[in-house]
Order: C-alpha cells, then structure tokens, then sequence
C-alpha cells in the first residue's frame, strides 16, 4: 500500500458503516449509499467511488452505488449575521463587507441513508 | 428495496481514536501540539528551537510524522531522547497523520516522564485539517516566502488553529509578503487565533512563543 490519499480510510469507514447498518437490518444487499458531503470538505467525491469499488469487494456492498450529495458553501457574517454563499475568494460579507466570517455551512461529511434489499 | 437512515458522521472513527488518545494524555498529564504547515515552512526547525530553550525546564516528546525519512527523528534525537518516528508511506493513508497512527506511537513514549509532546504533523494544508489526533492545541506555521494568500487558499486548516505562526520573518525584506493582509484575513476567519511572527532561523521572536508553550503546559496541569 503506497502513498494512498486520506479518502481511504474514511472509505473504509463508509464501507463499515453501511455493512453495519445493512446487517443490523437483515438485508442481502447493499443497492445505494447516500452521502452529504459539504463543498469545502477536503474529500473528492471520484476518490471516495474509486478506493469503495476495491474495498467493497465479495462483501454484500459490492457493485452499490455511492451517491453524493454536494453541500454548497455557505458562510455568516459575524457582524451582521447574515448567511451568504462566497463571491470571491475574500469571503467578505455582501451586505456589511465584514470580513469576519465563519463557515455556516460546506464541512459536512456524514452517511445519511443507504438502500438496501 | 428499503431506505434506512444514517446520519452518521464518517469521520467518527477517527474522533472516537483521538478522544481516546487525548484522555491518555491527560491521564498522565501530557500537554500535546499538533503542528501543521506547508512542508519546509518550518515544523522541524520550530520543535528544534523549543527543544533548545525549553528543555531544561521541560521534558519534551517528539513525534515526527513524514510521508518516508527518518531525517527529523534524527535531527530532534539531539536534544530528546523521547522520539517517536511514524512513516506514512507504511500506513493506509500517506498524506497525514491520523489518531490511530499516534496510538501505537504514544505507548513507545514514557508518558509519565513527559509534559510536553510535539507532534510534527506531515507537510501538507489540506489532509491534515479534517483530522484530530487528540491534541490539545492545533498550531500552523506559514512561512513568508509562501505568500500572504495561504489562510483564503486553504482556510479550514487555518479556521481549526488555535495558534498561527508566521516564520521565517528574517526573510521578509526579500518576498513580497503583506503581514497586514495576513493578519485580517486570520482575524477574520478565526479571531480566537494568537498569532506569533517569528525567525527559527535568528530566534527572533521564539521566546514569546516558548513563553505561551510554558503558560499552556503549566495552565494545563493545573487543572488535571
């Protein structure tokens, strides 16, 4: 195993997680996992599918489909409150140009639901 | 076909691991840094100053984690005896260090003879932010010659920091690097950040961080 990226292990993680949750519920088959991850995460969603293709393999995983759901960015203002998706790269508030800002939303990274039969 | 829901975070593995590591360390009364940066922004040279100034009134452990290389080990070996190095390549994920690879690492460290650990993380932006190994402060170096633009191009490693260190300062006459521009944009992405600007190369400005690394440590151990 050389120089594999950290989508591995949080695969891994997904593999377990569903393998889990599709024991826990009887079934024989693993169809869809769905996963919301937020635009800023540092997890690339083709990385995720490709490390998931080996690592699901002969388990009742195999052959599922990983369905992403992409989270766009959304920061608030610290100043005003308000919530904006960034223009630029400056990530100034457009309404009161604070530049004092936190991430409202865009850092998820969580299994919501997985299809099974 | 049946739907069931979820909703468990992915990286609970990870979290469960570094909460285990941190009750560890508090077990024994371990202060622990993770220090993150750019590679050759400056970690090393950083652990090597603080060993110097602080070792005698300290004991310190270092664990160095790179990609391939004993090279930092070694170069720390000098100053502590309580050297961990965990090579990434050999792990399932090369480009970070994770909770579960500082585990085994903090069984080979005579914990109870130590109160301060230094935790090199490997030189990268992006990977190290979504981990946490169970340390007690997150700091990351930038160094001048990278530019000013770091904190807006790779802002959740800068977001997460308790502590920004700007280095290489000595340099700063010789690279167009704005510290104004460098400092709002921390202050607005993360005003709770305390930001040192420093030289390991001169040792301009090590004390103060050596004196907030002593606060930290000593603050901590009180309240365990």
């Amino acid at each position: 195993m050389l120089h594999q990226m950290h989508e591995f292990g949080v695969t891994e993680n997904i593999v377990n997680i569903a393998l889990a949750k599709a024991g826990e519920a009887q079934a024989s088959k693993v169809i869809q996992i769905n996963i919301v991850i937020g635009e800023l995460s540092g997890f690339v969603p083709e990385c995720i599918q490709f490390y998931f293709d080996s690592l699901s393999k002969d388990t009742i995983a195999q052959g599922a489909a990983v369905h992403f759901e992409l989270v766009p960015t959304q920061l608030r203002c610290r100043n005003c409150s308000s919530t904006f998706r960034p223009q630029d790269t400056l990530w100034a508030c457009p309404k009161c140009r604070g530049q004092s800002v936190e991430i409202f939303k865009g850092r998820e990274l969580y299994i919501e639901s997985i299809e099974v039969e | 076909m049946k739907k069931i829901e979820v909703v468990q975070n992915i990286l609970e593995a990870n979290e469960t691991i570094a909460s285990r590591n941190q009750q560890l360390l508090d077990k024994h009364k371990v202060f622990a840094v993770n220090i993150m940066s750019a590679p050759g922004a400056g970690k090393t040279s950083l652990i090597l100053q603080t060993l110097t100034r602080l070792k005698s009134r300290l004991n310190i452990a270092v664990i160095e984690g790179d990609v391939a290389s004993t090279i930092d080990a070694e170069k720390v070996q000098s100053k502590t005896k309580a050297v961990v190095q965990i090579n990434t390549r050999n792990m399932p994920e090369s480009c970070s260090l994770m909770a579960a690879m500082i585990e085994p690492a903090l069984k080979d460290l005579p914990l109870d003879n130590i109160e301060l650990l230094l935790i090199e993380n490997v030189g990268n932006l992006i990977c190290p932010s979504e981990f946490t190994l169970g340390e007690h402060k997150r700091v990351v170096i930038s160094s001048v010659p990278e530019g000013d633009d770091k904190p807006i191009k790779y802002p959740l490693i800068f977001i997460d920091a308790d502590v920004v260190i700007i280095n290489k300062m000595d340099l700063l006459p010789y690279v167009d690097f704005d510290i104004a521009a460098f400092r709002r944009s921390i202050a607005g992405l993360n005003p709770k950040a305390e930001i040192f600007q420093l030289s390991c190369k001169t040792g301009e400005g090590i004390e103060r961080w050596c004196s907030w690394v002593l606060e930290q440590v000593k603050t901590s151990a009180a309240k365990l």
